[in-house]
């Protein structure tokens, strides 16, 4: 019995399309139609400016904590855009951009972030699940929809993001697994964004890649510029197709950066250096972008100003209709609501203090 | 009807609902080919097809998250914990995920799921085989805590847990597993959730236990009532939360003495809740303190001294002697 090197004979392979000065590989470039491509564009506009209005509002005190997303809308949104409407997605909770796109309005996401349950859930009824703030818990629930709808028979495909963080936790693993042993169609879109709060990617692994993870599992990885959009898109594209025609999972690893911080309680200049968040400066998915639908006479300086007007209007907008939906929201006893399908007696009971408690300080006066 | 042990029973019941409704599959730890370490699910795979049994990898988080995502699809997962001791690594996923998701989307998704799972001390199993920890999923808004204490009501409460709109641990009492059998019907039984029920009337004294405890309460009562003429009434919980009050401070209110008797652990154990209940809901009835008949605060012992930690009939018997004699 020699002793040889195993041939695993699967290969990791990396995928970078539109490079940092917008410069396009033309054999890999997808074909997406313009339409595609400019509402691509204003997602990533809009969801460049909006989290930079979110942190605005939470710095003033309208709203409260919320995870950043800037710098990450290309692995977030290439990876949607390849889904159909009828696809689900299950998210992690730093891919408001995408939620977007699938149909939930700035405004449920202005009121989520400001404490009111009502808003947690996703809008319009779609499929997709809320946010999910353990880390890696959900990647086991895309498998059961991906299991599920196996089993109705339907071509279901269900995409679920993570971070490089998730992929230390046993939830990781085992969501890995039970997706490969079941050859459920799910997508594993991991958004490396090299850190973990306060912890670099390389705290979080020994391995050269996440990417690779995929070949102990038994499905196929990539690692993809994650601030190339067109990249993002193809690998994802591919790996649903996998999936939708019954060839399993695919892991995509998509390698970004968290341009500010984890969330606004947190200050990154504690754990990393100006020049690391400067050096990621100068790959950003959204400038590079622009510069590629220019170069494809797709954009002008004009449309990039109207584009951002247009945006900076909605998300006006969007504000002022959340803060004054949210001077009538908030009835208390409203927490009592959808605990159980049916209230049970104890909870009645339960309820029925609060009621009393916020009667008699309405006829005191004051305000409980 | 059909004499079964409460194995039988919980089979029928899922053989049955597997019958009726093809939302409903079962995963788990060696349930299909295997039948389940204790054969809760044997024949089914056979039945069925191992596209509605799914034998899984190991990985209880990995189990009760996968069956998270089928009941948002719109199944009836029933998903078996091989022991409770081992429920621990999928806690996250019912805490967090499970019980919320109803309250979370505001009623848009539920989880309508059933995880099952053998619990319990008296089988001589090895260490964390044994333990009743069914206080931590009791304690958690958004579930409910069934324990069945017979083959009858386990089949009838199993039936309407897997149709129950919202996630139910079902904890069986595996020392009750094989022990007798009872007539069980092989029509169609169900029994509410969240009703308790009087298993033995009586006016002297009230016995408040579920789950395996209720044979030795049922001892005890008989033993009390054969040496001194004593009247014991004993209620079943059958559901451990959300816990029904009614029938246990009605009765409380009539004997004035009251017990609770489970096998798990003491403090803030679910007799304190029910010692609670009764303190705000029947206490100017009450003649003695209210006595507690559990598990010792201690790790579950291994097999050797696991009928010292028990509670058993003498045990109990003792106890409700000493609550007869004060005040």
């Amino acid at each position: 019995m020699p002793r040889e090197k195993l041939n695993l004979d699967q290969p990791i392979e990396t995928l970078a399309i539109l490079d940092a000065e917008g410069s396009v590989d033309k054999e890999l470039e997808p074909s997406l139609s313009n339409e595609l491509l400019l509402d691509l564009y204003r997602a990533m506009v809009l969801g460049r400016r909006f989290d930079e209005r979110l942190l605005a509002l939470q710095r003033q005190g309208r709203i409260g904590t919320f995870p950043p997303t800037s710098g990450q809308e290309a692995a977030h949104l290439g990876a949607v855009a390849a889904l159909r409407e009828e696809d689900w997605m299950v998210p992690s909770f730093r891919e408001t951009a995408a939620e977007i796109w699938r149909g939930r309005s700035l405004e449920s996401v202005i009121m989520a972030n400001n404490g009111f349950n009502e808003a947690a859930t996703v809008d319009p009824a779609g499929p997709t699940l809320p946010n999910s703030v353990p880390v890696g818990s959900q990647m086991l629930h895309a498998v059961g929809i991906g299991w599920a709808a196996r089993y109705r028979r339907e071509e279901t495909v269900v995409l679920t993001f993570f971070g490089d963080g998730a992929t230390s936790e046993g939830d990781f693993h085992e969501a890995m697994n039970f997706a490969a042993v079941f050859q459920t169609p799910v997508v594993f879109v991991c958004q490396n964004n090299h850190w973990a709060i306060s912890l670099p990617r390389s705290r979080q692994t020994r391995s050269k890649t996440i990417a690779q993870k995929a070949l102990a599992y038994g499905m196929p990885g990539i690692q993809v510029d994650g601030n190339d959009i067109l990249a993002v898109y193809s690998a994802v594209k591919e790996a649903v197709a996998r999936a939708r025609s019954g060839q399993g999972p695919t892991l995509v690893e998509c390698v970004t950066y968290r341009m500010t911080m984890h969330t606004t309680a947190d200050d990154p200049r504690r754990y990393r250096s100006d020049e690391d968040v400067e050096g990621w400066k100068a790959k950003d998915p959204l400038a590079r972008f622009e510069v590629y639908l220019q170069k494809k006479k797709l954009l002008t300086k004009k449309n990039i100003e109207t584009t951002n007007e247009e945006v900076l209007a909605r998300i006006q907008k969007a504000v002022e209709n959340a803060e004054a939906q949210m001077k009538s929201m908030g009835d208390p006893l409203d927490m009592f609501d959808h605990a159980y399908a049916e209230i049970p007696p104890h909870l009645a009971e339960q309820r029925e203090e609060l009621a009393a408690e916020i009667a008699a300080a309405g006829k005191e006066g004051g305000d409980g | 009807m059909a004499k079964m042990t409460m194995v039988q029973a919980l089979n029928l019941a899922l053989r049955q609902e597997m019958g009726k409704d093809d939302r409903v599959v079962l995963l788990g730890e060696d349930v299909g080919v295997d039948g389940g370490v204790f054969r809760v699910t044997d024949g089914l795979i056979e039945q069925f097809g191992e596209e509605r049994v799914l034998d899984t990898p190991l990985g209880e988080s990995g189990i009760a998250g996968m069956a998270i995502g089928m009941a948002v699809y719109g199944l009836h997962p029933v998903c078996e914990m091989q022991f409770s001791g081992f429920s621990y690594q999928a806690f996250h996923q019912i805490e967090n995920h499970a019980a919320r998701m109803r309250w979370r989307t505001q009623g848009r998704l539920s989880v309508p799921m059933v995880l099952r799972a053998p619990y319990g001390g008296g089988v001589r199993a090895l260490e964390h085989h044994s333990e009743s920890r069914e206080a931590y999923y009791a304690h958690t808004p958004g579930l409910k805590m069934v324990i069945p204490s017979g083959p009858r009501n386990a089949r009838a409460l199993l039936v309407s847990a897997i149709r129950d709109p919202d996630p139910v641990i079902f904890f069986e009492p595996k020392a009750v597993y094989r022990a007798y059998r009872e007539e069980v019907p092989e029509e169609e039984e169900t029994l509410p959730l969240g009703k308790s029920t009087i298993v033995r009337e009586g006016h002297d004294l009230t016995m408040i236990t579920y789950g395996a405890m209720v044979r030795p309460v049922l001892t005890a009562a008989e033993d009390l009532h054969q040496k001194g003429g004593v009247e014991a009434e004993v209620i079943d919980l059958l559901t451990v939360s959300p816990l029904d009050d009614t029938l246990f401070t009605a009765s409380a209110r009539k004997t004035g003495r009251v017990m609770v008797v489970h096998e798990a652990p003491r403090s803030f154990g679910p007799g304190a809740e029910v010692v609670a209940r009764l303190v705000e809901k029947a206490f100017y009835y009450l003649e003695a303190p209210i006595a507690r008949v559990t598990g010792y605060d201690v790790v579950m012992p291994l097999f050797s001294r696991e009928k010292h930690y028990l509670p058993h009939a003498k045990r109990v018997a003792a106890v409700a002697r000493r609550l007869l004699r004060e005040g």
